[in-house]
């Protein structure tokens, strides 16, 4: 495999807050090859969201900071540049998609000012040049009408047609990293099957890497190579999706996989997962899912497991990881 | 109890508050207590005109000769008694007009924001000169021409909170288990819609202070009691010469409208449930 | 009608709950020179539910779900057509006796955050229903209290705590604590655990099942989560711009969905299951959801559906049995329809 596009090494984030600090991530690495998309899967709590923020470096400072780690974008390290050498590395060489696209465009410009602002800053083109980009943009995420489109403002389009701007947008400069935070829960399913599937088929036009950050399981099934699972902070595990969903060694992913199998329970009660995420201010000592581990030993208590891996490509932060096969 | 001490809590983490409570504790004490413990008739002439302060008497004397420390401790009780009253009255009616207006929405909402408007076109000072100038002067007119002028911006902050609130789900499930309407209204959108509406009544307290002086400063006071205003239209004539007799009730209406900002702010610092876990 | 789309239709047994061509249309004020025009939120939607049972309702948004489970539970007053609760039409009932209903219909809203009042304690919020049926005389109310946490799974010592103290998935016990409070018959379920993580999820979905079986409480679950739906439902109710275009039994709706609509929706549903996923072809339907103030004419999905024919747009088909289910389409039923998804 060639170098990775992106690689985290040991990124650590942290909050100052009046009841103390909070480790939001802590020791986080992972990388991704072009072409290829990585799925951050976890829950509210679990460090995903502020993990994507670190990359761009958009952690409000204060109250917040990157503690530790190094962040490298096809070889250059972002957590060393200037602001003003991470202008051009925002949206130029990596972009992100939100949730929400409405908080992510301005109401008050039409798309072409808002895509076109995109194309000028970063490429230079003149006007003339911008129009005929930005419809071709369009034309790309599948807008119908690109010309009439590109005239509109945010509020005239669906929700959908909105999430399709935003990923021309984010697509504009041909990142080589899009990172999409829960690009789709605010979509219907009809809907969200469409972007998708976009997503998809412009990640294998491009090359680009993705980093898809989601909480639904069917979506990382669908659409990921690689999937990293997060809880409070850290990552637990780590694997191909078909190891993941085949084989998982946490009992954290092995809960989440049952409470996603909704189907598989035809009837019957659901495998769950007792409990809430600890609160980031009442860390548990030991491993942090210890509190509702089923099979948790005295040690889990006591001791946070190191992440080992239990076959090449497959860390797990259990101390039973290797003793549970499948099954 | 307990939600005192939590509120207390909250509200000691604004420093400006605490200090504006106190000041306000200090002159609510020196309004209540003062005419008895120097119980100077404020109208009586003890001395000579136009003595200086800390002379004779401890804050001098007017154009009459009357005792200004006596008319500073007189008027403060008649200024707050008018500024709390007023603003109390002005806040249950709009609270009550606003919670059903917006509660309800409709007809009754129309009705009752058209004479809102009508209210708020009017200069409230012009109205309020007007209301005294027709009833004459006495603490029941000013009071009741203060709180007519002061009703209809409590009315569209109470309506705007209770539009917000109707519909959310807490109130559906409030009527979805069958919850009569008056106890949604006042027991449960009121405790979330009011926060807001006290700080705004609060703060109308000083509003309704400075219209108070405004009124006495023009003749239209109470004929038979001092009040703050009232001793600053008596030194007008001689600011130049002694500025110190309007500068002292001018400096009490200042830190009296000062502290109860301040307090204002605080309350809605520790009333403001968001604000909560920070 | 065939003797299994009967049933369907009706609900096993004797239903406690029907539903008749329940119509809403709301008015939307037009601006100064723009007449006011109406949202089609329900347009003659009829179902039924029996004790015990629970009948998933699914759609996407603006298909007029949530209107459907406001007007059953009478926050909304439907435009026209008929709620009946064990026989008895309760659609026009007002003051006391719409008070006195309430206890046998209630509701859970999707986000426990919203759904429950800050500024009062679980132990008040719980003990409210009571109150106000006089279920509970005071002196019992907090041992009812207790024992209602209990039900659920949280302990009395979430009595005196505020729902700005609890976690999600602990507030929305708290909800079903309430509505459980007045022993209802019909619990409405509007999204129940769409606001929560998934691992919290599970958990309360295993709560509402096990409730179910303890009481035979009907639950109407209004969802977008196909998957879940599968899970928890007997049976499932697909809606389209403000009308029902399928209704089968769950399990019968697995093996196959007759009406174009139904089979797109449950094709784009995301499958935990990558290799399932990687083996089967979604359904990728054109545009959006048409706007429910003009809704197309003759059939309403007949904008987005691969299978559409001219007569599609001139007529309404009607919802009719076909084979076990009731479906609205004029093809359904017809061999080879629709196609098999193609792998």
């Amino acid at each position: 495999m060639s170098a990775p596009v992106l690689d985290v090494r040991s990124l650590s984030v942290e909050f100052e807050s009046t009841l103390g600090t909070i480790h939001a991530v802590r020791d986080l690495s992972f990388s991704i090859g072009e072409g290829e998309t990585l799925a951050l899967v976890g829950e509210s709590g679990s460090g995903k969201s502020t993990a994507a923020m670190a990359l761009l470096r958009l952690i409000p400072n204060p109250p917040g900071r990157i503690s530790s780690g190094a962040v490298l974008l096809a070889g250059r390290d972002l957590t060393a540049l200037s602001e003003a050498d991470l202008r051009g590395v925002r949206g130029r060489e990596m972009a992100m998609i939100f949730q929400d696209p409405m908080m992510a465009l301005n109401p008050v410009y039409t798309i072409e000012r808002q895509i076109g602002e995109v194309l000028r800053l970063h490429l230079g083109l003149s006007k003339s040049e911008i129009l005929a980009e930005v419809v071709e943009l369009l034309r790309l995420v599948g807008v119908p009408a690109p010309e009439e489109r590109a005239r509109q403002y945010p509020h005239n389009l669906s929700g959908g047609m909105r999430q399709r701007v935003m990923i021309a947008m984010a697509l504009a400069c041909r990142p080589r990293l899009l990172i999409a935070d829960e690009p789709t829960t605010a979509l219907d399913v009809t809907v969200q099957a469409q972007v998708l599937d976009l997503i998809h088929g412009l990640k294998e036009k491009f090359g680009m890497a993705v980093l898809l950050i989601t909480h639904d399981l069917g979506i990382v099934a669908e659409t990921a190579n690689r999937v990293v699972v997060m809880y409070a902070g850290r990552k637990v595990e780590e694997g191909t999706v078909g190891e993941i969903f085949a084989d998982p060694r946490h009992p954290y992913t092995r809960g989440l996989l049952g409470a996603a199998k909704w189907e598989e329970a035809d009837g019957d009660l659901l495998r769950e997962i007792p409990g809430t995420v600890p609160s980031p201010f009442e860390m548990p000592s030991g491993c942090s899912f210890a509190p509702r581990c089923a099979e948790a030993i005295p040690l889990c208590r006591s001791a946070m497991p190191e992440l080992k891996d239990v076959a090449p490509g497959r860390p797990v932060r259990c101390f039973l990881a290797e003793g549970r096969g499948h099954g | 109890m307990r939600r005192l001490a939590t509120f207390w809590l909250r509200y000691r983490r604004n420093r400006g508050a605490v200090a504006g409570a106190l000041a306000l504790a200090v002159i609510l004490a020196l309004a209540l207590l003062g005419p008895i413990l120097y119980p100077t008739d404020p109208f009586d002439m003890v001395g000579r005109p136009f003595s200086l302060p800390f002379d004779r008497f401890p804050l001098g004397t007017d154009v009459a000769g009357r005792d200004i420390l006596a008319g500073i401790l007189n008027g403060g009780r008649v200024s707050l008694l008018i500024g709390v009253l007023a603003s109390l009255s002005a806040t249950i009616i709009g609270v009550a007009l606003g919670a059903v207006a917006g509660y309800y929405g409709g007809r009754i909402d129309d009705l009752l924001m058209r004479t809102t408007e009508f209210f708020l076109c009017i200069p409230s000072f012009v109205l309020a000169v007007v209301l005294v100038a027709i009833f004459q002067p006495s603490v029941v007119t000013v009071t009741v021409a203060i709180a007519v002028v002061s009703w209809p911006s409590v009315a569209r902050l109470a309506r705007g909170e209770f539009i917000a609130h109707r519909d959310r789900e807490y109130v559906q499930g409030c009527r979805a288990i069958g919850m009569p309407d008056w106890e949604i209204i006042l027991l449960q959108i009121m405790p979330n819609a009011l926060p807001p509406i006290i700080v705004v009544s609060s703060l109308m307290v000083a509003t309704a202070i400075l219209t108070e002086s405004g009124l006495s400063f023009l003749g239209l006071g109470d004929p038979n009691l001092v009040s703050w205003g009232y001793m600053i239209g008596v030194a007008r004539t001689v600011l130049r010469t002694a500025w110190w007799m309007a500068a002292i009730p001018g400096v009490m209406i200042l830190l009296t409208v000062l502290a109860i900002n301040l307090v204002g702010e605080g309350l809605n610092d520790a009333l403001n449930p968001r604000l909560r876990k920070r | 009608m065939a003797d299994g789309a009967s049933r369907v239709a009706s609900a096993g047994g004797a239903p406690i709950l029907e539903v008749r061509e329940l119509v809403k249309h709301y008015p939307i004020r037009g601006g100064l020179f723009s007449p006011s025009q109406m949202v089609h939120a329900l347009d003659g939607v009829s179902l039924s539910v029996a004790r015990g049972e629970t009948l998933a309702v699914v759609g996407e948004s603006g298909c007029g779900k949530s209107t459907l489970a406001r007007c059953i539970i009478r926050l909304e007053q439907p435009t026209s057509g008929h709620i009946l609760l064990k026989g008895a039409d309760i659609t026009v009932l007002a003051g006391r006796p719409l008070r006195e209903l309430r206890r046998a219909l209630q509701i859970v809203f999707q986000d426990p955050y919203a759904s429950l009042n800050p500024r009062w304690s679980i132990a008040s919020l719980i003990g409210d229903p009571m109150r106000l049926h006089g279920l509970a005389a005071r002196g019992e109310r907090r041992g009812r209290v207790a024992s209602l946490l209990e039900t659920v799974g949280l302990g009395p010592e979430f009595m005196d705590r505020y729902p700005h103290e609890l976690s999600g998935g602990q507030r929305q016990r708290v909800a079903i604590a309430r509505a459980l409070a007045m022993q209802p018959e019909v619990i409405v379920c509007d999204e129940p655990v769409s606001a929560l993580d998934v691992s919290i999820q599970a958990q309360v979905i295993n709560l509402l099942k096990r409730l179910q079986r303890q009481f035979g409480i009907a639950y109407i679950f209004i969802s977008h989560d196909l998957s879940l739906v599968k899970h928890i439902s007997d049976r499932v109710a697909v809606m389209y711009l403000g009308q029902i275009v399928e209704l089968a039994e769950t399990r019968a709706a697995r093996r196959r969905v007759l009406h174009p609509y139904s089979q797109a929706l449950f094709s784009a549903a995301p499958v935990a299951d990558p290799q399932a996923a990687a083996a089967r072809k979604r359904i990728i339907l054109a545009g959006d959801v048409p706007s429910p103030i003009e809704p197309p004419s003759g059939c309403r999905f007949h904008t987005r559906c691969p299978y559409r024919q001219d007569r599609c747009a001139r007529e309404a088909p009607q919802l009719r049995a076909v084979e076990d289910r009731l479906v609205r389409c004029h093809f359904a039923g017809e061999p080879g329809f629709p196609p098999e998804v193609p792998a």
